[in-house]
């Protein structure tokens, strides 16, 4: 079963969504996939439908416009759907889609990948300790279900996100031990100028802080977790200053939430065929890719964050340019939007990504004995280890100890894997590809990815030479 | 950035054949130095399904595969090497014909290949389907982990103290004596070359003005999450298009010749839904548990071959000082062995067993 469309595209958050929209409204048969259960991505992510009503947002807000929109629209919306496998064929694209426990395809002539961001978290020393979850992993308990992690929490990381969270534990009613960054009050001066051209996002940064303060929750600048206590749950942490030789302070805390930057989603793009550059102030590895979203690759748009961290409020914009350029690419006489709004929002985006990225003194705070690669339980040691004895990639490393193996694929792992290359080769970042991006996009069931069988329909080949 | 005195051998390929030959004319006296455009041990050699099937192989390269098989136990756990005995087996009468026409002509070549009833079939291996109607059992076969292929040669290398670059892709051959090689890394200068590039043979020797009839197959291979014991032996099928084993760790990993698509040339290949999707279907066809397992990965590795499907073993046409090994079907199991063979060829010893003239008339059904 296979059905055509114009355009596909695949993630419907402020990128995805948007560039869904324009093309649509150019006259183009668009349908929009999404492995969540409503359209608005992480950042503009939809309530659960079992919450009636709550206080309003400005994500929720700017979110619920989006899925109104779409739903006035014409574009064909398949939610709860996973893509597992893209394929050039011929002139088209043939996507793998699992929806409902079956596997279909889906093609189209032009495939726009709004695959957005994940998250990057250093290890320490319990980490991986039941109870502490990502910054962005509570965004969507808080946008989706009203959910706190506990009732006693410690917020930690880099750039704008853990004042977000934390301030909205406060306003759902939970109590904050304490913010720990490692972000120091001047490189939030530094980065001033770049988000003057976004004042209202400049203003609800500033309440965010102000609210902690007047609450007198401790705010610990240029520090980080240096181990997580507690053994089938958290207990508490102790934050220590970044590179001093201090013995740090404890908090106690039930649940926390960390999270060191968020990390561009390019394994789709780059099966594809798109090249990556190294960029940390837009997340690390980032597809090579024009502003509005064209790519060297016949047919294939990217937008969003997944060309680069750059915030919700340049991937809406980015998102429009996009559905502008796939419809102009595809004869529909569209309006070019002005590169400008988005080019103002990237330079604040690029700014709370450039002070969010992972640093080496967090690094530093990883042991010989913590886990780096959590699906297969490899730790610091044992990396360092296969790369003493001479594996020099990521590819490497993987083949050798399975770090990247596991059901994540290396997604979690390979962040902190490539950091410990550079730093014992001496290699740049920026020679220390990712491994090898395998299929499919996401693990799949293999009844579901076999899908019906036949066997009179299996073609047996000529037997092999004797 | 030229050395002052040339390497006595210069092997461009890093994979199982290139390092086993390495081993070997360095065991003899020569200074070697291995060359991979990639790292070591990442191509073929590194992303096959690590089958050690002697049911599989070609009856004339038998002895070759038994003797490889030998090397294989002896590497042992570095290599991650199981001797788990292996089944392969028919869901029709037409398979059942083909399987005892095939197998019956293996055993006699020297491969301890029985045919088994369904009963000890069942006792073996409780999972798999009550559909089929014949099967083989060999108890020399196995796996090994194709991954570690890299970290064990690296570590070879370095304990024989051969150099070896990485990433390190050879652009122009200056013929000669010495032979002068143009790398990122500068100039390489050796005596002798010896091309073991895998499914990148034919670009290579271009780069000699001999043309290689080399094609490249794209096989895929796709692995499952961990999951309880499923399978102990490793399963074949008679067609060929099933080959599966049940790591010690749990993880399935499923082959059989299925053809993703692209061309060495373009780089590396690309997995094909359409194909990935019928051998997964055979794999759960036999074992019926595995469909709620989760596919983690598929991926693709160029086997090189040449028309008649003999190695390529000997001194490269027309280029004195130059020799060419690959194209080995079944090259995994044969590679450590062949290596050695071809080691010995290029110290000026005789090799234990004939080598495959890459001069021959690739027409001809013969060796």
């Amino acid at each position: 079963m296979s059905t055509h469309h114009d355009i596909a595209v695949i993630g419907a958050g402020p990128a995805g969504g948007n560039a869904a929209l324009v093309a649509a409204r150019a006259g183009l048969d668009v349908v929009l996939l999404d492995e969540q259960p409503v359209p608005g991505g992480q950042v503009w992510r939809g309530k659960s439908p079992s919450i009636h009503s709550a206080p309003q947002t400005p994500e929720s807000q700017s979110g619920d416009a989006l899925r109104q929109a779409l739903t006035e629209s014409a574009v064909e919306q398949l939610t709860d759907a996973r893509v597992w496998d893209i394929r050039r064929q011929d002139d088209r694209w043939a996507l793998q889609v699992l929806r409902n426990g079956e596997s279909h395809e889906v093609a189209a002539s032009a495939l726009i990948l709004a695959t957005g961001a994940r998250e990057y978290v250093q290890p320490v020393p319990g980490w991986t300790t039941p109870g502490v979850i990502g910054l962005a992993g509570a965004t969507a308990l808080f946008k989706q279900s009203l959910t706190l992690p506990g009732t006693r929490t410690v917020v930690s990381g880099t750039g704008p996100l853990v004042f977000y969270v934390a301030s909205e534990i406060r306003r759902l009613g939970g109590e904050v031990a304490a913010v720990v960054t490692p972000n120091t009050r001047g490189e939030w001066a530094r980065a001033l100028p770049a988000m003057a051209g976004q004042p209202r996002l400049l203003g609800r940064g500033a309440l965010w802080v102000a609210d902690l303060m007047l609450a007198r929750v401790p705010i610990l600048w240029g520090h980080a977790i240096s181990e997580v206590f507690g053994g089938n749950s958290v207990t508490g942490v102790r934050a220590r200053r970044l590179g001093e030789n201090d013995p740090g302070q404890e908090f106690s805390a039930d649940s926390v939430c960390v999270g060191h930057g968020l990390i561009p989603q390019i394994e789709a793009a780059q099966m594809l065929g798109v090249h990556i550059l190294h960029d940390p102030a837009l997340g690390g590895w980032v597809p090579e890719v024009q502003p509005d979203g064209a790519t060297r690759v016949d047919g294939l748009y990217l937008t969003g964050d997944g060309c680069g961290i750059r915030g919700a409020t340049a991937a809406a914009l980015q998102g429009v340019l996009t559905g502008a350029r796939v419809a102009r690419d595809m004869g529909k006489s569209t309006h070019m939007p002005s590169l400008r709004p988005w080019r103002r929002a990237a330079k604040f985006g690029r700014a709370m990504t450039a002070l969010s990225q992972p640093r080496a003194s967090v690094a530093a705070l990883t042991t010989d004995e913590t886990i780096v690669c959590r699906c297969e339980s490899l730790r610091r040691a044992d990396i360092l280890a296969e790369i003493a004895i001479g594996a020099q990639s990521t590819n490497a490393v993987k083949s050798g100890r399975r770090a990247g193996m596991g059901p994540c694929g290396g997604k979690y792992c390979q962040t902190a894997i490539a950091a410990l290359i550079a730093a014992q080769t001496g290699k740049p970042l920026s020679e220390i590809a990712p491994p090898t991006p395998r299929p499919p996009l996401r693990p799949v069931p293999l009844s579901q990815a076999a899908g019906d069988f036949d066997y009179d329909d299996l073609p047996i080949p000529k037997p092999a030479p004797l | 950035m030229t050395q002052a005195i040339p390497y006595d051998i210069a092997i461009i390929g890093g994979g199982i054949m290139g390092c086993a030959t390495a081993l070997r004319v360095a065991e003899g006296g020569m200074t070697a130095i291995v060359l991979d455009q990639g790292d070591l041990g990442q191509g073929a050699s590194g992303v096959n399904a690590g089958t050690l099937s002697l049911q599989i192989k070609r009856v004339k390269l038998m002895p070759y595969a038994l003797r490889g098989h030998h090397l294989w136990e002896q590497m042992g756990d570095a290599v991650g090497f199981a001797k788990t005995g292996g089944f392969t087996l028919a869901f029709t009468p037409r398979e059942a014909d083909m399987l005892h026409e095939r197998q019956t002509l293996k055993a006699e070549a020297g491969a301890p290949i029985e045919f088994v009833a369904n009963n000890r079939l069942r006792d073996a291996e409780p999972h798999l389907t009550h559909k089929v109607q014949a099967a083989s059992f060999c108890a020399e076969d196995g796996y090994a982990n194709s991954s570690l292929t890299g970290r064990y040669y690296r570590g070879r290398l370095q304990d024989a103290n051969i150099p070896y670059r990485e990433g390190c892709k050879v652009t122009a051959i200056k013929e000669g004596a010495p032979f002068e090689l143009s790398t990122p890394q500068g100039t390489i200068r050796a005596t002798r070359i010896l091309l073991a590039a895998g499914a990148w043979l034919k670009p290579l020797a271009a780069l000699l003005n001999v043309d290689l009839p080399v094609n490249a197959r794209v096989n895929t291979v796709s692995v499952t999450e961990r999951m309880p014991p499923l399978i102990r032996s490793v399963i074949g099928h008679a067609t060929g298009l099933l080959t599966m084993k049940q790591k010690a760790n749990g993880t399935v990993l499923i082959g059989g010749g299925w053809q993703g698509r692209g061309t060495p040339q373009e780089g590396r290949g690309t997995v094909d839904a359409h194909t990935v999707r019928p051998n997964l279907a055979l794999a759960q066809y036999a074992v019926p548990a595995l469909g709620s397992a989760r596919v983690l990965r598929s991926w693709t590795g160029f086997e090189a071959n040449v028309p008649d499907f003999y190695p390529l073993a000997g001194p490269l046409p027309g280029v004195p000082g130059a020799f060419v090994l690959g194209c080995v079907r079944g090259g995994y199991t044969i590679g450590p062995y062949i290596g050695q063979l071809m080691g010995d060829s290029i110290l000026g010893r005789e090799p234990e067993m004939p080598l495959f003239d890459p001069g021959r008339d690739f027409e001809k059904d013969t060796a």
